[in-house]
């Protein structure tokens, strides 16, 4: 068996059902929306098959720049919270005694196997005007219905989605390394900066990647602790696909997203492969 | 006309459904049947089809139907079994009926102007009255309906209207107009909330300018939006889910709600819900038959079946929602505070919300204008 | 060393953050009214609500069969994928290609999924639900392994195969104890994510077999009741308990190991 006979052996196995998979589940779908982005919406929806480019051309109202400019804004806050709660989590849970190290990591995503509704709904009873922590603090504050209670909603929502990639990229750390810069007189931030967080940078990548994109899309908190006050992207296609049932510009706001997602997927990968 | 294809199944799909409804039309399951007479448009049904072989699929909102509706009906009608599955809003719904997941559905729940909509892509069976004789029941006024004048595509199962839902012991005055949630009162600042739907998003703002709720033209809607953009920084938020809640906890004491959905009945008596003056829309949920159906007998039997007074009455009774069934309507009694008495008559002052075709996606804009304020 | 202690306090507060609401949830789940956002006294009625609740429960074991086989599913598809990509390519594309279900905003996957299902005419059911839900799982699962390979120490694969072991022996020995602990993240982060999941398994699962989700979302437009809460809080109860009684059956193994 010649090696080069054995690589290629040896991508197919690991790479072609993967690739497969995702050739027919995705790529396909994909294909016949992003078909429909040429095509006219029906007068009652559906498509009407007639090419036309106005589907584009509409996607340069100022008025959707502005929508896309308030979910970057409120998925870059989500985020960055996110690595801040997240990073110092995970590096602790990855330095605990075994047993405790899977109860951690565990009572991390436990929240999440009961429902994400009921769960955005009980900080509606905990942020609300005669809710508890007004009712606690004795105070009046409007901390529901704003933006402030968005990126509570979606840090909440999707901060494992940061600490088990985080983890995972620190648990292997080799504590020796630590214990080497810490020998050579390094001071512990410095031995943090040189060498745990190059070594880590992949992990923070993903983590960031995987917070950003679904807060960036999501349409359900936007409503329920938004107060339906905004509008994002995630609000917006779901509107044109499902209330005004437009799947032509759904479809062109679907591509513009996708463009923009690959855009941070090139460099999650190039942070991935430099580190 | 066949220029536009509404369905998003692509070109061979629907080849294929147009076969299978060609086939359907010569007769369906019922073939052996071929003493029937010419055919009609609309393709024959056997009122004598054997309903022990035909068996329902049947979305509605849930908890929209008594709960014993399976049962009660199978053990009636002789069909082999009746199925309720569930759907959240109108827009979920016309997802899954426009879709693969349309084929598996005998009859559906949807709103009057959804019922449009579906009829104009081809995908409802015409209801057949002489299957359904208890369609005498209903009010005269429910089949002058504008969405579908003289039921040829639907059946209406409850009627309402929309209005503004209060806490009549926080308010300092009872609302009477639009105005009251669009420029709210310095006693109710931040304690407003108005629906989140683009039509009904719309509905108060098009009401107090004197417009009609379908309108599609430029100048009305930019009228609408300028009002809609004003009201903004004085709303608690746009909610058409939980208002009721927010009421009853007093985060709220004015939304814009539907009748049905206005929790009056509360044991704590103290919401109430009011018509504003300029007018509001008189909206139908309406029962439909899908074209693809296989059971189309055993679905107007079904439809026959609700629309009997001691069923259709229960909707009244138990979720306080107004039938449009005189029969049952006259047997209802009405509670205190519950807005069941509001007549036919009074709820036709209410103007149907139609689908608009093109003209949609102006209100889509609207809304998303108002939201990214 | 390696411990400051200035990090106990986002660490803690993480946790504080996380189980806040939850406590909120639970203790609603006991509320006498039949509101879960206005508490009126303690009542163990809604327990008794959710028991003889057919829809709820039907719901719930079509949740759990999706997630347990979209999760098996995807930790196979992912763990292979996260392999190939970073030993047998170096193509970004394909790189980008893995993680695209993970990041698709899930409303896209979802109306892509059914208008797909729709043409090939693939049935609806719990499977499209499953084969939905791994897809992105085999993403989640493919990251997370990835960001362990990426410093994997190649040298003793290389050593095993000088060693005379066979490419299958390599990867079953060395290369996936090594993997361990991110196919478990992954794992446990697609289980996670399939078995709330809402948007997808709304427009790719059949209307007749809901998933709990969407028997909740769905009961949520005429008004929720604390018996969500008590669902929640049983299910809760239930992983608590697994997750306990599995840690002690691990203990007990290795102090028997050790004898």
């Amino acid at each position: 068996m010649s090696p080069g006979w054995g690589r290629r052996l040896g991508a197919f196995v690991f790479l072609g059902p993967g690739v497969a998979y995702l050739a027919v589940l995705l790529l396909a779908p994909l294909a016949l929306i992003l078909s429909y982005t040429v095509f006219r919406r029906g007068r009652f929806g559906g498509i009407v098959y007639e090419f036309t480019t106005e589907n584009f051309s509409r996607l340069l109202d100022p008025l959707y720049l502005n929508v896309v400019l308030v979910s970057i804004k409120l998925a870059t806050l989500t985020t960055v919270f996110a690595l801040l709660l997240g990073y110092p989590t995970a590096y602790l849970i990855a330095r605990l005694p075994r047993t405790w190290k899977t109860i951690a990591l565990v009572a991390i995503v436990l929240p999440f196997w009961t429902n994400f509704i009921i769960r955005v709904y009980a900080w509606t009873i905990l942020l609300s005007g005669p809710g508890l922590i007004n009712s606690a603090l004795g105070t009046q504050f409007e901390l529901l219905y704003n933006q402030g209670a968005m990126v509570t909603g979606l840090l909440y929502s999707y901060l494992p989605l940061m600490v088990l990639p985080l983890y995972a990229a620190i648990e292997k750390l080799d504590p020796q390394l630590r214990e080497a810069s810490a020998n050579l007189g390094a001071s512990a931030f410095t031995t943090f900066r040189r060498v745990t967080l190059p070594l880590t940078l992949p992990g923070v990548a993903t983590g960031c990647v995987f917070v950003f994109v679904p807060s960036f899309g999501n349409f359900v908190i936007p409503e329920i602790l938004g107060g339906g006050r905004s509008a994002t992207v995630g609000t917006l296609i779901r509107t044109e696909f499902l209330q005004s049932r437009d799947w032509p510009f759904g479809s062109a706001l679907s591509l513009a997203v996708i463009l923009v997602l690959v855009v941070l997927l090139v460099i999650q990968s190039w942070v991935s492969r430099r580190g | 006309m066949s220029r536009i294809r509404y369905t998003r199944r692509f070109p061979a799909v629907v080849a294929a459904a147009g076969l299978a409804l060609a086939v359907a039309a010569c007769g369906g399951e019922s073939s052996t049947d071929s003493a029937n007479p010419a055919p009609s448009a609309a393709a024959q049904l056997n009122a004598k089809a054997d309903l022990s072989k035909q068996s329902l699929t049947v979305t509605v909102w849930p908890g929209y139907t008594p709960k014993e509706l399976p049962e009660k009906a199978k053990a009636k009608l002789g069909v082999a079994d009746v199925k309720i599955v569930e759907h959240d809003t109108n827009e979920t719904a016309m997802t899954k009926l426009t879709g693969q997941g349309g084929a598996q559905i005998d009859v559906a729940f949807v709103s009057g102007q959804y019922a449009q909509a579906l009829a104009a892509a081809g995908l409802l069976e015409p209801i057949h009255p002489e299957l359904i004789p208890n369609l005498s029941n209903l009010y005269p006024e429910a089949t002058q309906l504008s969405y579908d004048k003289g039921n040829k595509i639907s059946v209406p199962y409850t009627w309402g209207t929309t209005g503004i839902c209060y806490r009549s012991d926080l308010v300092k005055a009872e609302p009477t107009s639009w105005k009251d949630i669009l420029t709210p009162p310095a006693w109710a600042e931040k304690k407003v909330t108005m629906m989140t739907t683009e039509r009904w998003l719309a509905l108060p703002a098009l009401k107090s300018l004197g417009y009609s709720v379908n309108t599609d033209k430029d100048e009305e809607i930019a009228k609408a939006k300028e009002l809609l953009v004003a009201a903004k920084p004085h709303l608690l938020g746009y909610d058409d889910v939980t208002f009721g809640e927010k009421l009853r906890t007093g985060e709220a004491i004015m939304v814009e709600a539907w009748d049905g959905w206005c929790p009056t009945t509360d044991e704590k008596k103290n919401i109430k819900f009011a018509v504003p003056k300029e007018g509001s829309d008189l909206w139908v949920d309406t029962m439909v038959i899908m074209k693809s159906s296989k059971n189309k007998e055993a679905a107007h039997a079904l439809i026959n079946y609700i629309l009997d007074p001691e069923i259709h009455r229960w909707a009244a009774e138990n979720i306080n929602y107004k039938v449009p069934n005189k029969a049952a309507m006259d047997k209802v009694q009405v509670a205190e505070g519950s807005l069941l008495g509001t007549s036919p008559a009074e709820l036709l002052q209410g103007e149907s919300i139609i689908d608009l075709g093109e003209a949609a996606t102006k209100y889509t804009r609207l809304s998303t204008e108002v939201k990214a304020q | 060393m390696g411990k400051p202690r200035f990090l106990y306090v986002p660490f803690w507060l993480t946790y504080v953050f996380l189980y806040a609401p939850i406590l909120v949830l639970v203790v609603m789940s006991f509320n006498a009214g039949r509101s879960p956002y206005v508490y009126e006294g303690f009542s163990l009625k809604w327990y008794g609500v959710l028991a003889e609740d057919d829809k709820i429960m039907q719901g719930l074991v079509n949740t759990l069969i999706v997630a347990a086989a979209s999760t098996v599913l995807a930790t196979v598809l992912g763990t292979l994928l996260a392999v190939g990509l970073a030993r047998h390519t170096r193509s970004k594309l394909l790189d980008a290609l893995g993680l695209m279900p993970a990041i698709l905003p899930d409303l896209v996957l979802a109306i892509g999924l059914l208008v797909f299902y729709d043409v090939v005419k693939f049935s609806l059911g719990l499977h499209s639900v499953i084969l939905s839900h791994a897809l992105f799982g085999m993403a989640f699962v493919a990251a997370v392994v990835r960001t362990r390979l990426t410093h994997a120490d190649s040298s003793l694969e290389e050593a095993s195969r000088d060693l005379g072991a066979g490419p299958v022996t390599t990867f079953v020995r060395v290369t996936l104890p090594q993997l361990a602990p991110g196919i478990v993240a992954g794992a446990l982060l697609a289980f996670t994510l399939s078995i709330d999941e809402f948007v997808i398994a709304f427009f790719t699962a059949a209307p007749t077999e809901p998933t709990l989700p969407i028997v909740i979302y769905s009961m949520v437009r005429f008004g929720v009741t604390p018996e969500i809460n008590a669902l929640a809080s049983i299910l809760l109860l239930v992983s608590f308990t697994v997750v306990i009684v599995a840690q002690r059956m691990t203990k007990i193994g290795e102090i028997r190991a050790q004898d």
